[in-house]
């Protein structure tokens, strides 16, 4: 447990990238035997923390000791060498290979993969986390492929695991399956450094934390002794604004603005999810919020809703009672519908391009003749003030006056991003992954103007992987798994264990998740 | 050596060059990698295994040579697109017009010279047996060498741990790195693994095919190569066949064009008739045959898409630049 003889031990510690110090004079030290926490916000340096722990990066200035000899850690398999094993936050699998090939590509190379297919089963079934080691990593769900990623770092005997937000992609019970596995491995002397933002699940296992904000450490605690509001606050250092949700007043007799009609779509590539019969009616006043797992579908539904992929039948997606399976983008946007894809670089604004070039892109065909004069001449004058306004309304804080996309921190531009569609006042809006990887103080704002645009009469459906997030401003919360979406269920009646069910595809009368490892 | 014995040697020689360099591209768009100056690797091998043989009268030397040039040459690619991070199709596609042109440079003084060959292995006993003995036990080194790396190949990528390092490479460079495998330095040996190999197509062709050096000798084999390895999808076997279905009806293009119907006359009825239907036939389009049906070929055996996922690089040609 805590207090116990010191592992690693980490001094002044600084990262430079350009003119950005990622990481500036960080310290840290762990105990044998605990679950110690890394907090902070998207941009703190938790990352880079890691990966210079780890060997991917090298840092500028600082000492690291391991068992009290200062060692230098210049790759990953010299992190190895020591005993330091890592999850990653994104996989570092490789799609086109099985399991057993994946854990054979850390290991020592004398071993023959039968035997490393043999040990990983072994082991996996020891900890509980069944796993089939001639299954292809692309076949597998988000929470199997975490799995190889414990298993192959628990098969070097590490006697520190780094864990990199490791429930940002499970369902609870999936989530309580894994503290399980780590509180046995702290039960066998291991030491684990686990990074969040997550405050419950750090309060509920963690031994100490150390607080990130700014590349710098602001402060150490133990997590059981704080509240998750206290929490919070070391992490962003500032109050966060808890968002305000007011009652629906129409729910249920407002008229359908957004409806889904058995939508069905054959998988795009081998590794992806068809949508199966998926029906859902949107209403003016109210937000949908869809949950899921990463990889159930959700990205594919929402390149069907938005006009991205056009469906065989036009009453498949219908806008204001008007059919419009078969229209672009463009074509939806113009029946009042707006959207707002997952990726922000990209997809939801073009990297190089200002931010008035990223306006114009998405607003020529909706709203004609207000930006685009004559004979295809911009209007500047217009646009310009028109991302005045967005920037206002939104509070974007951005370095220069028209910088372009790509310079704008990922909370600043999701703001604009969202702030675009919202000054159409669109009727309809479905946003995928409203606010992943944005600061608090940004996600709050976005999520109090996704609810003020339903309590004005729009229909708004978002899609997220963050439970907290739809809680917050959800009226109906329904749930996608393997390409089928469950009944809306009013968020009354809604509770995390429901919907974390629903997640993992407990549902009667659903065809359960074709699973190779429960079946070996 | 009868007729059938000897189309089939040709067919042989005619695979062989595409093989070589096929295998050898396959392996790097294996690790990520997309080289599109096989033709000026291929060119540049041809020179220099030519006049090595030339000069120094020995044919083996000239192929040594050949891999050799296809090596270094491929190196010059390999800083560019892999150290210096240029953008691949553009860099390889200057390589091969620096091929062409520096191989035409260096081969002025051979035009018009005879060339040394590289004389056929016979086997005293087997290669005296009807029909297979001259195919399997008679020809050049070059085929025997083109084999060999073909199954090598093949056991190295699927069976040996250094081989799936350099599909995962492929597969996921990012992941690769994060895991502490050295992707440069992994794609920089299978470019001049690539480069070889197209240095000893080179080579098959100016002391096997035609024993001289004509300017531009390779007349596209390397295009044709680079199209097999991504119609075979990046699987060795497929290549090999698609080598040989491609050698195949060139031969056979080549001596439908050549012979006369009359001389025909003693073919047994349907035959004949076949023959006749053929010879009217453009001959453009008898020119184009093999290209078309070696495609539609590959593409129908790549029908299964989920298995050509599986096997297709999925960073090929992507630019990887390690943070450190």
């Amino acid at each position: 447990m805590a207090g116990g003889e010191t592992l690693l031990d980490v001094r002044g510690l600084t990262k430079v990238f350009g003119t950005l110090k990622a990481c500036d004079g960080v310290d840290l030290d762990i105990a044998r035997g605990e679950i110690h926490a890394l907090l902070g916000e998207n941009g703190a340096g938790k990352s880079t923390l890691v990966k210079m722990l780890f060997g991917s990066l090298e840092p500028n200035a600082g000492e690291i000791r391991w068992n009290g000899e200062p060692v230098r850690i210049t790759s990953p398999s010299e992190a190895r060498r020591l005993g330091i094993g890592m999850v990653f936050q994104h996989f570092s699998l490789f799609e086109a290979l099985t399991a057993a090939e994946n854990i054979a590509l850390s290991l020592d190379a004398k071993t023959p993969i039968s035997t490393i297919a043999a040990k990983a089963q072994a082991l996996s079934y020891s900890y509980g986390l069944p796993l089939d080691p001639y299954a292809l990593v692309g076949d597998l769900s988000v929470g199997e492929r975490q799995r190889i990623e414990i298993i192959r770092c628990l098969l070097q005997t590490p006697q520190l695991v780094i864990l990199d937000e490791p429930t940002s992609v499970l369902t609870p019970q999936e989530a309580d399956k894994l503290f399980e596995t780590l509180e046995r491995l702290r039960g066998e002397g291991k030491s684990i450094l686990y990074i969040s933002h997550r405050l419950e699940e750090v309060k509920r296992m963690c031994d100490r934390a150390t607080v990130l904000r700014h590349g710098k450490v602001v402060g150490h605690c133990d997590p059981r002794q704080e509240t998750a509001a206290s929490l919070a606050r070391m992490m962003v250092g500032t109050e966060v604004h808890a968002v305000v949700r007011s009652v629906d007043e129409g729910a249920g007799t407002a008229d359908v603005l957004l409806r889904v009609d058995h939508l069905n779509r054959a998988p795009a590539t081998p590794f992806s999810i068809p949508l199966r019969d998926i029906s859902l009616d949107v209403r003016a006043g109210e937000v949908i919020g869809i949950a899921g797992v990463a990889g159930n579908g959700q990205g594919e539904f929402f390149e069907a809703v938005s006009g991205e992929v056009l469906q065989d039948r036009a009453e498949a997606v219908s806008i204001r009672g008007k059919p419009a399976g078969r229209d672009g983008i463009s074509g939806r946007r113009r029946m009042g519908a707006a959207f707002v894809p997952e990726e922000r670089l990209g997809h939801g604004a073009a990297p190089a391009m200002k931010l008035s070039e990223n306006l114009l892109l998405s607003r020529h065909a909706t709203d004609p003749g207000v930006y685009v004069g004559a004979f295809g001449i911009v209007r500047g004058a217009a646009i310009s003030a028109a991302a005045k306004r967005i920037n206002q309304m939104m509070d974007v804080r951005k370095s220069a006056e028209d910088p372009p996309a790509n310079a704008l921190s990922g909370g600043n531009l999701q703001k604009f991003i969202i702030g675009r569609e919202l000054d159409r006042q669109p009727s309809v809006m479905v946003v995928n992954q409203p606010t992943w990887g944005v600061d608090a103080g940004a996600a709050a704002r976005i999520r109090q103007s996704l609810i003020e645009l339903a309590r004005s009469g729009s229909a708004v459906l978002v899609i997220s992987q963050d439970l907290d997030e739809l809680f917050e401003i959800s009226d109906k919360i329904a749930v996608m798994h393997n390409g089928e979406l469950s009944k809306p269920m009013p968020r009354a009646e809604a509770t995390y264990e429901k919907v974390g069910l629903l997640m993992g595809g407990a549902e009667p009368g659903h065809v359960h998740h074709h699973d190779p490892a429960e079946m070996a | 050596m009868g007729m059938a014995e000897a189309i089939l040697l040709t067919i042989a020689t005619a695979a062989t060059p595409l093989l070589l360099a096929a295998i050898g591209e396959l392996v790097v768009e294996r690790s990520g990698v997309l080289n599109l100056g096989v033709e000026g690797m291929m060119l540049m091998g041809a020179v220099t295994a030519f006049g090595v043989a030339l000069m120094t009268g020995n044919a083996w030397l000239g192929v040594v040579a050949g891999a050799l040039a296809g090596l270094l040459f491929s190196l010059f690619f390999g800083v560019l697109a892999l150290t210096l991070v240029t953008n691949q199709v553009a860099t390889g596609l200057a390589l091969t017009l620096l091929g062409i042109g520096l191989s035409g440079m260096i081969g002025v003084a051979f035009v018009g010279q005879p060339g040394v060959k590289l004389e056929a292995i016979f086997i005293p006993g087997l290669t005296e047996l009807p029909l297979v003995g001259r195919l399997f036990f008679g020809q050049d080194p070059m085929f025997y060498i083109s084999i060999l790396l073909t199954a090598g190949v093949m056991w190295f990528l699927f069976r040996t741990r250094a081989g799936l390092t350099l599909r995962s490479v492929g597969d996921s460079h990012s992941s690769a790195h994060a895991l502490g495998i050295k992707v440069i330095a992994i794609r920089y040996m299978a470019v001049m693994f690539g480069g070889a190999c197209a240095g000893l197509a080179g080579a098959q062709l100016s002391l096997v095919y035609t024993t001289q050096w004509i300017e531009n000798m390779t007349a596209g084999r390397g295009w044709i190569a680079l199209a097999l390895v991504v119609f075979a999808s990046w699987r060795p076997w497929r290549v090999l066949a698609g080598a040989y279905l491609f050698g195949a009806i060139t031969i056979a293009q080549l001596h439908i064009q050549a012979t006369n119907l009359a001389d025909l006359a003693s073919l047994p009825g349907p035959l004949f008739w076949f023959a006749g239907l053929v010879k009217s036939v453009p001959s453009q389009f008898l020119s184009a045959l093999p290209y078309l049906a070696t495609v539609i070929v590959l593409v129908l055996i790549s029908r299964n898409r989920r298995l050509t996922m599986m096997n297709t690089p999925a960073s090929l040609g992507r630019p990887f630049v390690p943070d450190r």
